[in-house]
């Protein structure tokens, strides 16, 4: 009896080790932001861009509305890519676009604005990257859908058109 | 071209080596010398085929997909040969270079074997090699056509353009390798019931072998993560040194086990379960570096359909082992060999004890974040925090062992010179209570923990003494054991170290040395151009070092890589990385001071001359 | 259950000792034990990517808000997920994981001695 119960179960932990190993292939490996993430807008205090004034984040997402906040920087490469998009967001009346400059020297930011147009709403400024971790950022680009004080919505990387078709259809 | 047709030619003759494996099998006489001469046609095969890839590598052939991934016209040609192993599909087809000599020299070496047992290993051994040849041919051949020819390669990622870097895959391949020699051979064992005294002194030969080249491996790999990845750590627990870490501890607990085999005949199946154990976790390990299912700094461009080949080829093969086992193998142990608690046997146990328990943490450390994953959906990360707390603690009692283990005798014991131990364990407490206290760092279990690697120190280190010659390669390897942890240990309690930024001139003051950032300049390599900071740094003793860290822009692809700056002397080492900081004029320093570092390196070294001291040393007493 | 005893000893011991006053060691040990999530198998305290040298700061500034350890890991967890951590926690989905490798130890144990005994 004993010489069977064995290798049953040997022959079963490795079968359950196969199958666990041949999921574990499919799943990706890039950084997939958990579900159960907190989800509330967290609160602080914010410079803002061209006046360098002190805005309190409940300030800012107050009205009934969307908004989309941006991650950026004028040195971020991919940040030029997702551009386009953002300018063509900010044609809806339904959104507000927040951009959040990350990490950047104020006149190379002024000069990426004036080469591709400015999308931004508002501009508030991150200059030692603190505030991105307060949001639970990996880094430029990336932006966070908002509606209600909720973050509904996460993008890590840049826009793409996917995404813009995907939010529109949000906000409608 | 030539090579990818010389691969085909080296499987097709596995199947003619297994085909007359087989008919010889009925023969009684002496094997049949053309199976011989077909393994070695094989291996000058795969030599061909090896040979090519190098050679496109060399002439920058970019019409080769492979080299046009990894090379560069302008890399080095140091770099542009090691490149073809740097690669998924190179190092794949260096494996097989290897697996075939192997073969090859096993089959030369063993001719006192009995024929049935030489048989029953080549056929094994083919099965895996066919089944790296399908590997490579189907989902990874190195020799893909680009058309049109590209006029430049893509480069080889620079940190991995390092001498030590070059010669690690080789060396580490050479150990997993020859863990499939054991595997094959433990199951040829088994089916011809061979499993005798007289095999474990054959496959000790062996498993001492791959133990050599693992271990090197391992220090090599180590080595290059030090001053390279600059963040002055030597070993990170990161999935894949762990990977290669579990057959460290698999061999090293074989190699102790066999000795038991070797003189009394006893702990066969254990052996058994060891051998097929250290293969499987070898493999294991390419399975987890290839497929991607891991994250880790060594992570090869990945593809899903490799992982899926290697998942099912190692499955398969533990499923034949675990099959062969079961019922080819019966236990025929007499009973009547009984020994006493206090006994060489039993230390020898306690000691796989210990080292299954190590490979347990690390295996479950590895593994369970995925199997969580797959589970629940939840992602956790096991990093350097668990291990030390799983595996400190334990080490203690695991050095008290190896320390007494060694001066039993088999069957029955007794302690002898009891009170010399006591003297040095006294003094080993005595110093290691000093060093802590002095330094004012109250670990409690830190002082017992460099207690314990000082009692072992001393205790090998007498035995230099009064054993002389016999028993030596075994001290010597326990003597640098014992060092390695000693160096480890102290050199993660007192490493110092500071980070800092600063401007082109500026000074970083602490109590115990200041930096000076006094200017920089710019020099340029020849796939690199790099900014060298010169810094002085000065020390409350009034020695000074000049220190010269280097950040290097390549071209070939696009990275700049931070270069450290390492004074190295005999008590410590001092390390220096500098790095840019985004947008900002200042530049992030990085100082470390680690003592002991070179004697970690030196202690491996010793570790493994003692390995290879038994290899040569025909006959000695354990 | 005596195992969790055991263990929670260990644990406590661990902790107890690494007690320090300095808050740069403090923050250094923080950043030891965070996984910065943007490099491959790296810590926040060894990477000096953006990501890293951002969050460091981040750990400083609690620090001197006068946050303990945990209420910044715990804070930490929230934002990035308990992927963040190097260390995990002791919680249903982590008991075999810190269980386990006990579990083996004694097992093995249990073997050894049962050889020892049966045979004499």
């Amino acid at each position: 009896m004993r010489f069977k119960i064995i290798p049953t179960i040997i022959i079963i932990v490795f079968t359950a080790t196969f199958i666990i190993f041949f999921k574990g292939l499919k799943n990706s490996n890039i950084y997939t932001p958990n579900v159960d993430l907190e989800k509330k807008v967290p609160s602080l205090v914010f410079k803002s861009f061209d006046t360098n004034l002190d805005i309190i984040s409940e300030n800012i997402f107050n009205k009934n509305k969307f908004y989309l906040v941006n991650i950026w920087a004028s040195w971020c490469i991919p940040c030029r890519d997702e551009h386009k998009f953002l300018m063509k967001l900010k044609k809806r009346e339904e959104i507000e676009l927040i951009g959040l400059n990350y990490k950047d020297n104020n006149k190379n930011a002024q000069n990426f604005l004036g080469e591709l147009g400015n999308p931004y709403d508002k501009i508030f400024v991150d200059k030692d990257g603190t505030s991105s971790i307060n949001w639970g950022a990996y880094g430029v680009p990336e932006s966070f859908l908002i509606y209600k004080n909720k973050i509904i919505k996460r993008y890590i990387g840049p826009i793409n058109n996917r995404n813009v078709i995907e939010i529109e259809k949000i906000i409608k | 071209m030539i090579g990818s047709y010389s691969l085909g030619f080296g499987l097709f003759f596995s199947f003619i080596i297994i085909f007359f494996s087989i008919n010889d099998l009925k023969n009684v006489e002496n094997l049949n010398k053309k199976i011989i001469s077909f393994t070695f046609l094989q291996f000058v095969f795969v030599v061909i085929s090896f040979f090519g890839l190098i050679i496109s590598f060399v002439n920058s052939d970019f019409s080769n997909e492979t080299v046009f991934n990894n090379s560069h016209t302008a890399k080095p040609l140091f770099y542009k040969i090691s490149g073809t192993w740097g690669n998924h599909e190179g190092s794949l087809l260096l494996w097989l270079l290897v697996l075939t000599l192997f073969v090859f020299i096993f089959l030369l070496k063993s001719d006192k074997q009995p024929k049935k047992y030489r048989i029953f290993t080549l056929l094994f051994q083919q099965i895996i090699i066919i089944g790296f040849f399908i590997f490579l041919i189907k989902t990874s051949s190195p020799f893909n056509f680009i058309f049109p020819v590209p006029e430049e390669g893509l480069g080889l990622n620079p940190i991995l353009q390092d001498p030590a870097l070059a010669v690690h895959p080789p060396i580490l391949y050479l150990g997993y390798v020859g863990s499939s020699i054991i595997f094959s051979s433990a199951l040829a064992a088994m089916v011809s019931t061979y499993v005798t005294k007289e095999w474990a002194k054959h496959i000790k030969q062996w498993v001492l072998i791959s133990w050599i080249f693992l271990t090197l491996g391992i220090l090599l790999g180590s080595v290059w993560a030090y001053y390279e990845l600059g963040w002055g750590g030597f070993w990170f627990w990161d999935p894949v040194e762990n990977v290669s870490l579990m057959p460290w501890f698999a061999l090293t607990t074989l190699l102790h086990c066999i000795l038991v085999l070797e003189k009394k005949g006893i702990l066969t199946s254990w052996a058994m379960v060891l051998s097929i154990a250290t293969f499987a976790l070898s493999m294991s390990g390419t399975f987890l570096v290839r497929s991607g299912i891991l994250n880790s700094v060594h992570t090869f461009a990945n593809d899903p359909e490799r992982g899926l080949f290697i998942l099912i080829f190692l499955f398969s093969l533990i499923l034949l082992s675990i099959f062969i086992f079961l019922f080819f193998h019966t236990n025929k142990e007499k009973t009547e060999n009984n020994f006493f608690w206090l006994s060489k046997e039993t230390s020898i146990l306690v000691n796989n004890w210990f080292m299954m328990y190590f490979l347990s943490v690390v295996l479950i450390g590895t593994i369970y974040p995925i199997f969580l994953e797959v589970l629940t959906s939840n992602k956790i990360s096991v990093g350097p925090p668990f291990y030390n707390k799983l595996i400190l603690p334990f080490l203690i009692p695991f050095l008290f062992a190896m320390a007494i283990g060694p001066k039993l005798k088999w069957i029955k014991s007794d302690f002898q010179d009891k009170l010399n131990m006591l003297i040095l364990l006294i003094i080993s407490f005595l110093i290691s209570a000093l060093i802590i206290k002095e330094f004012d760092i109250s670990f409690l279990i830190n002082t017992i923990l460099v207690s314990s690697a000082f009692f072992l120190f001393f205790v090998t280190l007498r035995e230099f003494f009064i054993k002389k010659l016999k028993n030596l390669p075994q001290n010597i390897a326990h003597f640098g054991f014992s060092l390695l942890i000693l160096s480890i240990l102290l050199n993660n309690i007192f490493s110092t170290e500071v980070i800092t930024n600063l401007k082109i001139g500026e000074t970083f003051k602490s109590d115990k040395f200041s930096i000076n950032f006094a200017n920089i300049d710019q020099e340029n390599g020849k796939n690199f151009k790099s900014i060298i900071g010169k810094f002085k740094v000065e020390h409350e003793d009034g020695s000074i070092d000049a220190l010269r860290p280097e950040l290097r822009i390549y071209n070939q692809p696009n990275i700049v890589t931070s270069e450290a700056d390492i004074k190295t002397n005999f008590f410590t080492d001092k390390f220096i990385t500098m790095n840019y900081v985004q947008n900002q004029e200042y530049f992030n320093i990085r100082y470390q001071v680690k003592p002991l570092m070179i004697w970690i390196w030196m202690s491996v070294l010793l570790l493994s001359f003692g390995g290879l001291m038994s290899i040569f040393k025909k006959r000695y007493e354990i | 259950m005596r195992l969790l005893h055991i263990f929670l000893i260990i644990i406590l011991i661990f902790n107890f000792n690494l007690i320090k006053a300095d808050e740069i060691q403090t923050e250094n040990k923080i950043a030891k034990n965070l996984r910065c999530l943007i490099c491959q198998g790296q810590s926040v305290y060894d990477s000096d990517s953006e990501f890293a040298l951002s969050l460091k700061l981040v750990i400083s500034n609690k620090i001197s808000d006068g946050m303990t350890e945990e209420q910044i890991y715990s804070f930490l967890k929230k934002k990035y997920g308990e992927w963040i951590l190097y260390d995990p926690v002791l919680n249903k989905n982590t008991y075999f994981l810190w269980l386990l490798p006990l579990l083996i130890f004694l097992a093995g144990g249990a073997i050894i001695i049962k050889k020892l005994y049966i045979r004499k």
